[in-house]
């Protein structure tokens, strides 16, 4: 009666001569390998070396007895399963409760079933397959479970290369995330564009886990690719779009929130796809302003139907921006209720130190639920003056050996280039060319950007900056620029580029013209500096950075001139 | 009557399992017995006593000594009370149970070499 079992070992430790022999060849018959033990200690010793699968073991013997054999016996046997079956005449319940106690799995009764003690036999071996086979599986995730972990962390330390190649430490940001946030899917990257402007993007991406951090890189490297160069965020926004419409799948996208912190005109720009209202909180007044979402996620729509349109508001120094991930408002109680919006703004209106905002957001939600969420993100951007920041010098790759040092250049942009390009990145492109540019890159993109801008607002599209003087106005003077900017099928802006050698180094001279009506510049140029908050500064901006700045043509046309002393 | 004494169905099934082994199991079981017999004369204490009963009760009721078995677990029940009265008869009965069995394994032995 051969079983259809794999054969076993099994140990028969059993004091009486005639009963293990007998005992001994029932088992040989069903198959299996046979030990034998006459007491305890033997049993315990022949475990110890041969490790046999199953343990018949008598109750009574001398030397040691089956109680304490088997204890010995489980305890060594530590995770596997070997199954111990009493043999027994005890017919006492107080005995067979022993038996089980001492880690017995089940009984065999005196005198000897050759079927039954079969059954039992197949009986405790599945047990132990299934024993074996739960740990071997609990190992097994627990292995790729630190492999997952492994993996994480290289997948972290790598990434927070990148990330972290920004500005995150600059004085006037905090932040706040919980360590492995990037696993689920939140993303957070600064940089300083050429004109010492910050960009801060604060992310999201739909699911957890890597597929949720894998989207993060292309993102991160074309928001400091392009913040770099100095791209606006309609651009960076528009390729960032178009690159996860691109590489990701349908049910995944980003959410976002972009700034741009400009501590020269002190304005923020803002753009916000699906993430939770940011606020922009005025330091004298106490107000804060939500900016809610106005536009769907990055990677949902295609490039023609993808919106890109910001708001601009005006800010004061010390001024803050605070945006944070849906994991904090979204942290719910025992009961499934979050955390919500309106206890969010009951902390606002609490907070008496703003430098402690964070940890009371923090202390809100450990007394709402006991523990905050992994996944949560806080990050807060303080307008100060751009001397409190240090942008660190761009880094070229190549030697400057092949600077051109005698040329000029002329672009004539219209109107249905200027609806949609910004040529400004190009154009900085081509001048930091020239080597002895480089160490003015930013005062240099600073004032183009400007002559740019100013050609194009208050020149082609005939926009008033006085109506930027309060905030209400502000937004107005913005949503008219791009009003106006989306109808506009006349006119253009040319940009004359002279670069000539002179002295040991060279001279650079910007032409910038348009097709308004010009302004009235002797009217503009008598004002003080400062003298209005929130308009006019670019005028001042252009004569700050740049040497000799002056218009003609009925203020239609800009002209300035950046010199350089020889290289060392 | 020697069907209490050794159980004919029980030692068939026995010849089946053990083949050529059967005769080193009753061998070994005679030896066994005589061997607890003398521990049962010789033993002292109530422990000592009841658990050779115990073991005897276990290897006979293997064999099919079916009375064998009933009285070792009679001495082992007696030798569990407080008072140590009619363990002599009951060890004597034993002894004669056994003679009987060992006569008719012997039998049996001279049986299976035919």
């Amino acid at each position: 009666m051969l079983s259809d079992l794999e054969p076993l070992t099994v140990l028969i430790a059993e004091d009486s001569a005639a009963d293990r022999l007998l005992l001994s060849t029932i088992v040989r018959r069903q198959g299996h390998h046979v030990l034998t033990a006459a007491d305890g200690a033997e049993a315990v010793d022949i475990y110890i070396q041969q490790r046999p699968h199953l343990v018949l073991m008598d109750a009574m013997m001398p030397v040691m007895d089956g109680f304490e054999a088997a204890q010995k016996i489980k305890q060594l046997a530590g995770e596997q399963l070997v199954p111990i079956i009493f043999l027994t005449s005890l017919t006492e319940s107080e005995a067979l409760a022993r038996c089980l106690e001492a880690g017995g799995d089940d009984f065999l009764a005196k005198p000897y079933n050759q079927v039954i003690l079969a059954a039992k036999i197949k009986a405790m071996d599945r047990l132990r397959r299934l024993q074996a086979t739960v740990v071997e599986q609990r190992d097994q995730i627990s292995r790729h479970h630190d492999y997952l972990l492994n993996e994480q962390r290289v997948a972290k330390a790598v990434f927070d290369k990148i990330a972290h190649s920004g500005c995150l430490s600059a004085p006037n940001i905090r932040y706040l995330q919980s360590p492995y946030a990037l696993f689920n899917g939140d993303l957070l990257l600064a940089a300083f564009n050429p004109a010492g402007d910050m960009h801060i993007l604060l992310g999201d991406f739909t699911g957890h886990g890597l597929p949720a951090a894998v989207g993060a890189m292309p993102l991160a490297e074309v928001f400091y690719g392009m913040t770099a160069k100095g791209y606006g965020l309609a651009q960076i926004l528009r390729e960032m779009n178009a690159k996860l419409k691109r590489i990701l799948p349908v049910d995944m996208f980003c959410c976002a929130t972009l700034l741009c912190l400009s501590f020269q005109r002190c304005t923020v720009e803002v753009w916000n796809g699906g993430m939770p209202d940011g606020y922009l909180h005025d330091s004298l007044s106490g107000v804060r302003t939500p900016l809610p979402a106005r536009h769907l996620p990055l990677g949902v729509l295609t490039p023609q139907l993808f919106d890109d349109r910001t708001e601009v508001h005006p800010m004061s120094l010390g001024d803050r921006v605070f945006l944070l991930s849906d994991g904090v408002i979204d942290t719910a109680d025992d009961n499934e209720q979050l955390f919500g919006v309106e206890r969010l703004q009951q902390v606002f209106s609490a907070n008496r130190e703003p430098d402690c905002l964070f940890e009371d957001i923090q202390q809100a939600l450990r007394d709402f639920r006991g523990e905050p969420r992994d996944d949560f993100s806080m990050v807060e951007v303080r307008l100060v003056a751009p001397t409190q920041l240090n942008p660190p010098p761009p880094v070229y790759s190549d030697s400057g050996q092949s600077s051109p040092l005698d040329w000029s250049m002329s672009f004539e942009f219209r109107a249905q280039t200027l609806r949609r390009f910004n040529p400004m990145p190009y154009l900085l492109q081509l001048l930091l060319e020239v080597h002895g540019l480089r160490a003015q890159s930013g005062a240099l993109y600073s004032v183009l950007s400007e002559l740019y801008s100013n050609a194009l607002e208050h020149g082609v599209l005939g926009l008033d900056s006085s109506i930027k003087r309060d905030a209400s106005g502000f937004a107005r003077y913005y949503s008219e620029r791009n009003q106006r900017l989306d109808e506009l099928n006349s006119g253009h802006v040319r940009v004359h580029v002279h670069v000539t050698p002179h002295g040991d180094g060279g001279r650079l001279v910007i032409e910038v013209e348009d097709s308004g009506k010009g302004f009235d510049v002797a009217r503009v140029l008598a004002r003080p500096a400062d003298s209005n908050r929130l308009s006019g500064r670019g005028v001042s901006l252009v004569r700050q950075l740049s040497h000799q700045a002056c218009w003609s043509d009925d203020g239609r046309s800009a002209r300035v001139e950046f010199f350089w002393e020889a290289l060392a | 009557m020697s069907e209490i004494h050794l159980d004919r169905d029980v030692l068939s099934t026995l010849k089946e399992v053990m083949e050529d082994g059967y005769l080193e199991l009753l061998d070994t079981f005679l030896n066994d017995s005589e061997a607890r017999l003398r521990v049962l004369h010789e033993a002292r204490d109530a422990e000592k006593l009841s658990a050779t009963a115990h073991s005897f009760k276990g290897s006979s009721s293997n064999m099919g000594a079916i009375r064998l078995a009933e009285l070792c677990g009679e001495l082992e029940q007696r030798a569990k009370q407080p008072s140590l009265g009619g363990i002599e008869k009951l060890v004597s009965e034993i002894d004669s149970e056994f003679a009987h069995v060992r006569k008719l394994c012997r039998e049996e032995r001279e049986g299976f070499h035919c």
